[in-house]
Formats: C-alpha cells, sequence, structure tokens
C-alpha cells in the first residue's frame, strides 16, 4: 500500500515539474519565435536613425549611438516621398470606399432577391475570383492603354474597385444576419427598395463593411505589379512603386533606404496598431469563408 | 431567400428593376477589368503580336509549345515552383507549431499575435528592403551572426542557389502569420471534450497533437497548404527588390514566371508568348484548387 502511494505522489510530483517546465519552455519557444519576427522591423527602425559612419561600423548595434534624422531629411529632399504616399492614399481610399459600395450593393442583391440571372451572375463572380490578377493583367494594361489611362491616378486605380470576395462576405452577413420580414415590412410601409437597402439594411452591416474597409485599404496601399506597370513619371509613383525604385539609386545607402521604408510603411502600420483586434479577427473569419 | 416564383408578375417586375438596376454599375466594371481581359489573355495567347504592328499572324497553340522549348520559361517555372513549395515546407509547419502553443490562452497571447502578424500587413517592398539589409553580404547582421557558430559570410544575394532560399524565407516570414491565425481558429473550434477524455487516457501532449489536432484540422490544413502555394506562385515583388541593384539588372539570379512573363511582355514585346506563360500560371492555381474541392467535396 505505502509503496503505492509513494509511486503515486512521485509520479503527480513529476508531472507538476513538467508542467511547469513546458509552460516555460512553450513561452520561451513563442518569445523568441516573435522576436525573430519583429526582427527586421527592428532593424530597419534602427538603421534609419543611424548615421552613415555606424551603419557601416562592425560589429552592428541595435541601439543608434548617436541618433539622427539626416537619413529622412535624404528622403524628402532626394525624391518626392510625400506626393508617393499621397498618391497610395488616394488609391486607397477610392478603392476602399469603390469596394465597400459595390459589394454592399451586390451581396445585398444576391442574397435577397430572386430573379432570372441570379446564379449566372454569381458564377461569373465566383469564376474570375479564382484567377490571380497576374494572369490578366496584360490584357488590362492593353485596355488603359487604348483609354488613355496609362500614367494617370485613374488608370492606378481602375483594377481595384471591386473585390469578388467582398461581394462574397456582405452576402453571406446578409443571408445569417438579416430576416426577410424586414425587408417585407419596409415594402408594406411602401418604402422604395433604395430606400430599404439606404436606411434599413446599409445601417445593420456596419460591422461587416468596417471590417471590410480595413482589408481594401491595406490590399489596395500594398499593391505593387500594377502601379508598377502603369505609371512611369516620377509624380504618379505609390509609395510602394516609388520606394522600390528609389533604393536601386541609393545602394550603398542603407541609412537612406531604410528611412525611406519606415516612412512609407507607417501608415499600415499605424492602421493596424489602432484596429489590430479588428484586423486579426476579420483575417479569422475571412480566411475560413476562403 | 425569398421563394418568390420566377414569374413576371407587376410586384417581380419592380423587384427585378432594382436588382437589374443595382447589378449593371458592378456588373460593368466586372467585364471591364475582370471578364474582358481573362478572355483576351486566351485570345493573344494564339497570336504573334508585338503591341505596335497592325498585323497579328495566328500561330494556334505554337506560342505554348514555343514556351516549353524556352530555357529562361522553364529555369522560371523551376523557381517559382522550388519556392512555392519551399514556402509551403517552411511556413505551414512553423505556424501550426505556433498555433498549437498559443492555442489555450495565455497572458501574452494578444502580444503574440501581434508580433507575428506584424509581417502579413507589412506591405512587400519595404519588407523586403529590411531583409535586403539584413541578408547583405558586406555589412548585414545575418552574415555576422553566422560567424559565432564558425560559418563563413555567404553571398546570401547573389549565389543563385542562396537568393531562392532567400526568397523563400523572407516569403515564410511573411505568410506565418496569417497561416498561424487560421490554424489557431481551426484548433479553438475543437471541441474541448476530446482533449479532456484523452488526458483522463493518460495521453500525452505530443499524442494528443497526432491523434486529434492533426486529424480534425486536415482540412484547414489543406486549405492553408493550398492558398500558400496558389499565392506564392504569383512571386514578383520579393524577387524584384531583392535582385535589382543600381547597375539595374532585376530579376537575372532569381528569375520567376510573373518576372519572365512581364519581360517577354514589356521589354521584348511579345504579348501572344506572354499571354501563353499567363495562362499556363492559370492553368497551375486551377490544378491546386480542383485539389482542394475535390478533397472537400469527399469529405461532405
Amino acid at each position: 500500500m505505502s509503496v503505492q502511494q509513494t509511486t503515486l505522489g512521485q509520479v503527480r510530483t513529476r508531472q507538476a515539474g513538467m508542467t511547469f517546465l513546458s509552460r516555460i519552455s512553450t513561452e520561451a519557444v513563442l518569445m523568441l519565435g516573435a522576436i525573430i519576427m519583429v526582427m527586421p522591423f527592428l532593424w530597419m527602425l534602427s538603421t534609419a536613425f543611424k548615421t552613415p559612419a555606424e551603419i557601416l561600423s562592425w560589429p552592428p548595434r541595435l541601439i543608434p549611438g548617436s541618433p539622427t534624422l539626416d537619413n529622412f531629411a535624404t528622403v524628402f529632399t532626394t525624391a518626392p516621398f510625400d506626393r508617393w504616399l499621397l498618391n497610395s492614399l488616394i488609391l486607397a481610399t477610392t478603392s476602399t470606399v469603390a469596394i465597400l459600395l459595390t459589394s454592399a450593393i451586390a451581396g445585398y442583391v444576391l442574397a435577397k432577391f430572386d430573379f432570372p440571372g441570379r446564379y449566372a451572375l454569381f458564377m461569373i463572380i465566383l469564376a474570375t475570383a479564382i484567377v490571380p490578377f497576374e494572369v490578366y493583367m496584360l490584357p488590362l494594361y492593353l485596355s488603359a492603354r487604348r483609354l488613355g489611362l496609362i500614367n494617370t491616378l485613374p488608370g492606378i486605380i481602375a483594377p481595384f474597385l471591386i473585390m469578388s470576395f467582398g461581394i462574397f462576405f456582405i452576402r453571406q452577413n446578409v443571408i445569417a444576419s438579416i430576416p426577410d420580414d424586414l425587408i417585407e415590412a419596409g415594402r408594406i410601409d411602401g418604402a422604395s427598395e433604395l430606400w430599404i437597402f439606404g436606411r434599413v439594411i446599409m445601417p445593420l452591416l456596419t460591422g461587416p463593411l468596417s471590417a471590410l474597409g480595413i482589408f481594401a485599404f491595406m490590399q489596395a496601399w500594398n499593391q505593387f505589379v500594377w502601379p508598377s506597370l502603369i505609371t512611369n513619371s516620377k509624380n504618379l509613383y505609390t509609395a510602394e512603386v516609388g520606394l522600390a525604385l528609389f533604393q536601386t539609386g541609393f545602394t550603398v545607402n542603407f541609412g537612406a533606404v531604410s528611412a525611406g521604408s519606415v516612412v512609407s510603411v507607417a501608415p499600415i502600420l499605424i492602421v493596424f496598431f489602432l484596429l489590430r483586434k479588428q484586423i486579426i479577427e476579420g483575417v479569422a473569419l475571412s480566411g475560413l469563408k476562403g | 431567400m425569398q421563394k418568390t416564383s420566377l414569374k413576371l408578375t407587376p410586384l417581380n417586375r419592380r423587384r427585378w428593376l432594382f436588382a437589374y438596376l443595382a447589378l449593371t454599375p458592378v456588373l460593368a466594371i466586372y467585364i471591364f477589368i475582370r471578364i474582358i481581359p481573362i478572355i483576351q489573355t486566351f485570345r493573344i495567347s494564339f497570336y504573334k503580336w508585338d503591341l505596335i504592328s497592325k498585323r497579328k499572324p495566328f500561330l494556334g497553340f505554337a506560342n505554348y509549345i514555343g514556351l516549353l522549348q524556352d530555357r529562361a520559361f522553364l529555369i522560371s517555372l523551376t523557381n517559382t515552383t522550388i519556392i512555392a513549395f519551399g514556402i509551403l515546407f517552411f511556413s505551414v509547419p512553423i505556424s501550426l507549431l505556433i498555433a498549437v502553443l498559443l492555442s489555450k490562452p495565455r497572458k501574452l497571447s494578444p502580444l503574440y499575435e501581434t508580433m507575428y502578424f506584424l509581417p502579413v500587413v507589412t506591405s512587400m517592398v519595404p519588407a523586403t528592403l529590411a531583409w535586403k539589409w539584413i541578408l547583405d553580404a558586406q555589412y548585414g547582421p545575418l552574415n555576422q551572426f553566422i560567424g559565432y557558430f564558425g560559418f563563413s559570410p555567404q553571398p546570401w544575394l547573389v549565389n543563385p542557389k542562396l537568393a531562392v532560399f532567400s526568397v523563400i524565407l523572407l516569403s515564410s516570414w511573411k505568410i506565418i502569420g496569417y497561416n498561424m491565425i487560421i490554424f489557431l481558429v481551426g484548433i479553438r473550434n475543437i471541441p474541448s471534450m476530446y482533449y479532456e477524455a484523452a488526458e483522463i487516457d493518460g495521453a500525452s501532449i505530443l499524442q494528443q497533437f497526432w491523434n486529434i489536432t492533426l486529424p480534425l484540422l486536415k482540412p484547414i490544413l489543406l486549405f492553408v497548404s493550398v492558398i500558400t502555394v496558389i499565392s506564392s506562385y504569383n512571386v514578383y515583388t520579393q524577387v524584384y527588390v531583392l535582385a535589382s541593384d543600381a547597375q539595374g539588372s532585376p530579376g537575372y539570379v532569381v528569375r520567376v514566371l510573373v518576372y519572365d512573363m512581364i519581360e517577354n511582355g514589356f521589354r521584348y514585346f511579345r504579348m501572344g508568348y506572354a499571354s501563353a506563360e499567363a495562362v499556363y500560371l492559370l492553368i497551375i492555381v486551377l490544378i491546386l484548387t480542383m485539389i482542394q474541392f475535390t478533397f472537400l467535396r469527399n469529405r461532405s
């Protein structure tokens, strides 16, 4: 009896020790991984504030010895970075507004209206959603050229006016959260369809629409391939394109390149830190709906 | 969904009118920026066209056949495939591990989630530039770091094999946070009673992972793997930024599909050829998508 009790006790102690040990090691692995994930950002930030001499000094240090703003001055005096940021902002804002409008109306109509051609339209949106942008960007470029949209802001923005996923996302939300009776009640009261959409439906969709809006904004801000194809005049570059070409002229000036990176990434990171919870939850939601 | 009949009654007419009026602008945008360009890609791929001349000789499948004998295309296809599956190989196991470790809410969970997710929201050009600096052969901290372990400095961005590895490394770093979040949702959706039962039976953490988490996570694992590979086949920006320098010779170290396509189209003005290349890219994506659909259908 007593022998058995000791063993049980020993097992329990060992288990408690194990859980404590595994908890500590789990924490250590997570922390180490997380530090590796943010290291490139810290490095970029630190380099942006270093003097040229310190950047090239060996061994490198994470905290700048004598912080300087010279690199940021170089960025704004040698390149129209303010203009590039403005272009990115115009692209992202216009794209977001357009995607919200088109997704809301199309998502609502596809969810609540039964009309001839509904299924065909749904299939068109689904089928084109699978095709990556890179596959059809050449003909898109040719169309833009024919319409005289090369080197114009509308040309940069045009491909980002709709988002297939946005339409599906709103459609799902309407189906899940808006009862038919609500729409019927409006109709019985004699309200027009447009009024019902604008005054009854839209206010109920603020949650999903703001999640979608954050995505649309970040997606547009991060675009690179299309803006780089359709622009060749410095004043029309977005922050992404401008930075990519800016760095080719400053191969050895890591300070200026890092400062430029910090400037172009700052707006999107501010949005991320302000809306961190919604963004991560949004990905969790959308990813599973694919 | 209201089960209204599809007959043209006055009531239906009013509703249909609204539906069509509301959808017309959306459909018009779709036609202009998606449907026409997609159809055009197929059409142009059967012609020889230099973008300027009026003559557009019909070639049939000659562009497609020519590509299969084109060294640059084959190298691009190989590199892109290695990169896509390399990203899968690194990012999926790591993000799954992180998700498992994060599955039980802990004090620092929000901090970890934020830190792991940060690269996902960062735009590609600055993210790549940060890595370009870290990987720099002469002044980069990575070479210094491996120096501590007795390794000699490596030309990460100049040696073609190491450059492919660098692209995989940085792309995996960027996608881990996204995959982690999807896994995390999947794991948290697994009913806790399975784990409680396993614990009573004395199953170890590892056994629980193999026998509960992994089998139940299979559909999500497949989903994450497929979208990781699909999105990685479009790799371009990383390569453009990593390989470009003051001499302006981007993309020669690591040639990828989208890069080759853009070069054929806009540098050599071989629009038909580049379009055929785009169709190959589409075929790859469709095959991957089909794998996923078939698997999901078999389950349900």
